[in-house]
């Protein structure tokens, strides 16, 4: 079976340990993270990480397995990227007396909707959310001109089916040992 | 139990006192039913140990000479009583010597709540004195764990550490305790946790997989099943019974399994895996279906999955969702907990016996007997072997003691011919494989079955990784039977040494003290044996003591233990020699 980029979304408690349990997962595993990213969720007091892997189809049902089995995670799943839409940010700090020196770096920005979040007589701030191929042509034409910083964030994905979250919760009824 | 606990628990809130943390955390403990518990103080855990001391004569402590041997013997409790093992440390050195323990538990499923004490919370994160991140150390080894930091917080979070803890598939839990919040107050106040609402402690059935694993069972023409720790675990031994006489299938186990159901049952096979019979792992890759019950199909029962069981068809009875597909693909996964799955598919399979599939068991039973376990049990030798002296154990006791092994030779020995006749009676490091486990285990397996004999069958490497709990078992009276099967090495790892490392013996020899005298210095009443004319009479002896007794078997120094799947090999490649 062929390694292909999967996006796992875990639906957890709010819970301080978790990153560890669920990042130990992986790391037991040898299996490199392309993105990691944690955030609220729809659902009040439910958290959510979004994690992007290259692994296969197989490895990635057991993975789902062992984040599950954790007690605190209320349910993942694993997406292929045509099954979800997602999106990255990133974030050029870039000198300001480029626009005046550099002229052709205003149409590179123009060109990319990119939007300029600030702007101060020292540097200027890009800011690009898109897939990570239009964020990497955007860093491959701005770098030549030098950037002072750069950041891009993990991957942030909805998927086209629904969730069904608040349900599930529903369905945890207690039961007698 | 059950309502033994819920009236302590209307008592306990009916008291509903302000109390310091310390204090509710023994009121907690009191409630979920615990009367006895496995510790060493220490300074962060003292407020605890302080209110300890005042109920005492509610709950039992008894103080291990390492916090390793408390995990150890709340394990053996837990495993011989089926309630949950309670041990307590403090924090440092005294978590992080419960390692080991916890580590043990989880991959054994033994369900066993850690209490530890930490520095203040004001001075967490400061690298304070005895202060370790047991919860980043101890996360990927628990169930479940959690750092109290409030006293209002503790009765909650113990009710939920012994349900998780004991719930499903059960396991090791951790509760690490700040100083600040054992001596802080809380108006006191317990419920029993009766559920969390992100976990899912017994996944539903689906009735579907009932129909389509009894369908698979009524066509099969070669059944086997492997039954493991789930049936006992799940107290399921009844059913697994009435499963196997109804069907008629041959049934082996894994070795945490064994005891589930007799050794002397006419449809018991035997066991599976790397040092199990011939019979059950040869046949493993001849059968058609494939009924693997309450087992993980752990790689020491497997060998190489790229030849196991690939022409069976493979009905999973299972409790923990993350097993189904994990390492042997099942045809059906039949959910829940075996005790009501078993029970429910039994109206649904037809009485049915396999006498010519039966007897392919029994001719490898005589190919193996022949071949391994005549010399092991009747050795030609003047050596003696580990084998005889299980013989003799099983003569004097008769299958129904309880015998904790250790990790190596003596416990594939102990396991392979050890004869029992009730459940929970083996104890073991199975899955870790923790020398040093057995002579706490057995402190801890004896306090939770009193009314039974429980044996300890350990070598002399294993024995010396915690010898110093003679020190409990001396203070205690824990009338527990020692018995060291001294072969001068590390034998299991001789043994492959000598087998696939061309005899290079690399630092297995041991060179030992006088296990007699040392044992004698705790006051135990100790013999050593190295004629096989002395050995009944010393095994009697040694059985008819109320007190402790250690026994020393001096036998053979480079016997080997057959049969053997070697790493990697298939099943079906098992060598007699």
């Amino acid at each position: 079976m062929k390694k292909e980029s999967f996006t796992i979304s875990v639906y957890t408690e709010n819970n301080v340990g978790l990153l560890n349990r669920i990042s130990a997962i992986f790391m037991r595993r040898h299996i490199n993270l392309e993105s990691f990213t944690a955030s609220v969720s729809e659902i009040k007091d439910v958290y959510r990480f979004t994690i992007v892997v290259m692994m296969t189809e197989e490895q990635v049902k057991k993975i789902i397995g062992q984040i599950e089995k954790q007690i605190e995670v209320i349910k993942a799943f694993y997406h292929k990227d045509d099954e979800t839409i997602y999106q990255e940010t990133a974030l050029f700090k870039i000198d300001s007396k480029l626009l005046f020196e550099e002229r052709q770096i205003q149409n590179v920005i123009k060109d990319s909707n990119a939007n300029i979040v600030t702007v101060t007589p020292e540097y200027f701030v890009l800011e690009k959310t898109g897939r990570r191929k239009e964020v990497e042509a955007l860093y491959d034409e701005l770098e030549p001109y030098g950037l002072m910083q750069f950041v891009r964030s993990g991957r942030i994905a909805v998927t086209k089916e629904k969730m069904h979250i608040s349900k599930i919760l529903e369905n945890f009824t207690p039961e007698v040992i | 139990m059950e309502t033994q606990t819920e009236t302590e628990t209307k008592e306990t809130k009916a008291t509903m006192a302000r109390m310091t943390g310390a204090e509710a955390v023994i009121h907690c403990l009191l409630a979920e039913g615990v009367d006895l518990i496995y510790g060493y103080p220490g300074g962060a855990i003292m407020p605890v140990y302080d209110e300890l001391y005042k109920f005492q004569d509610k709950l039992h402590h008894v103080l291990t000479r390492h916090e390793q041997g408390a995990t150890h013997a709340a394990q053996g409790y837990a495993r011989t009583s089926g309630k949950v093992g309670v041990a307590i440390a403090t924090s440092g050195p005294g978590a992080t010597n419960f390692v080991t323990g916890i580590a043990d538990a989880q991959i054994d499923s033994t369900p066993m709540v850690c209490i530890t004490g930490q520095v203040g919370s004001h001075l967490l994160g400061s690298d304070a004195f005895q202060e370790t991140d047991i919860i980043g150390i101890s996360t990927p080894i628990t169930k479940w764990n959690h750092q109290v930091t409030k006293a209002e917080d503790i009765p909650a979070v113990l009710a939920k550490a012994f349900y998780i803890a004991r719930s499903g598939r059960p396991g090791p839990v951790l509760v690490d305790i700040t100083k600040d919040a054992q001596f802080g107050e809380l108006d006191f106040k317990y419920e029993k946790c009766k559920g969390v609402r992100s976990y899912k402690a017994v996944p539903d059935t689906d009735p579907k997989t009932l129909d389509q694993a009894a369908e698979l069972i009524n066509k099969a023409k070669k059944p086997m099943i492997i039954f493991g720790q789930g049936v006992i675990l799940g107290k399921a031994e009844e059913e697994l019974k009435n499963f196997v006489e109804k069907s008629g299938i041959p049934s082996a186990w894994t070795i945490l399994g064994l005891s589930a159901l007799p050794t002397s049952h006419p449809l018991n096979v035997g066991m599976v895996g790397m040092h199990g019979n011939y019979g059950p792992n040869k046949l493993t890759n001849e059968c058609d279906v494939l009924i693997a019950i309450g087992m993980r199909f752990d790689d020491r029962v497997t060998g190489n999955l790229e030849t196991y069981a690939k022409q069976a068809k493979v009905i999973h009875f299972e409790i923990d969702p993350a097993e189904i597909n994990k390492n042997v693909n099942a045809d059906v996964a039949v959910m829940g907990n075996v005790k009501n799955t078993l029970a429910s598919i039994l109206p649904l399979i037809q009485t049915d016996s396999y006498e010519s599939w039966l007897q392919e068991f029994k001719e490898f039973d005589k190919i193996e007997f022949d071949k391994v376990i005549k010399e092991e049990l009747y050795p030609s030798k003047d050596g003696l072997s580990m084998g005889e002296v299980l013989r003799g154990i099983n003569e004097e006791t008769k299958g129904d003691a309880v015998i904790v092994s250790d990790v190596g030779q003596h416990q594939m020995i102990a396991c392979r011919y050890a004869e029992f006749t009730k459940s929970k009676s083996n104890v073991t490091s199975g899955g870790l494989g923790t020398m040093g486990f057995a002579l706490p285990a057995a402190i801890g397996a004896k306090m939770g079955a009193p009314e039974r004999e429980v044996v300890a069958i350990i070598g002399d490497g294993g024995y010396q990784m915690t010898i110093q709990e003679l020190g409990t078992i001396f203070q205690t009276k824990v009338p527990v039977k020692i018995v060291v099967l001294n072969n001068d090495f590390l034998g299991m790892v001789r043994q492959w040494q000598q087998l696939f490392f061309d005899k290079r013996y690399a630092s297995t020899e041991m060179v030992n003290p006088d296990f007699v005298t040392i044992a004698k210095g705790y006051h135990i009443e100790a013999k050593r044996v190295t004629k096989r004319e002395d050995l009944q009479g010393a095994i009697k002896e040694m059985i008819a003591s109320k007190d402790p007794y250690f026994l020393e078997v001096c036998v053979e120094k480079e016997n080997n233990v057959f049969p053997m799947i070697p790493t990697g090999a298939s099943v079906s490649d098992i060598r007699l020699s």
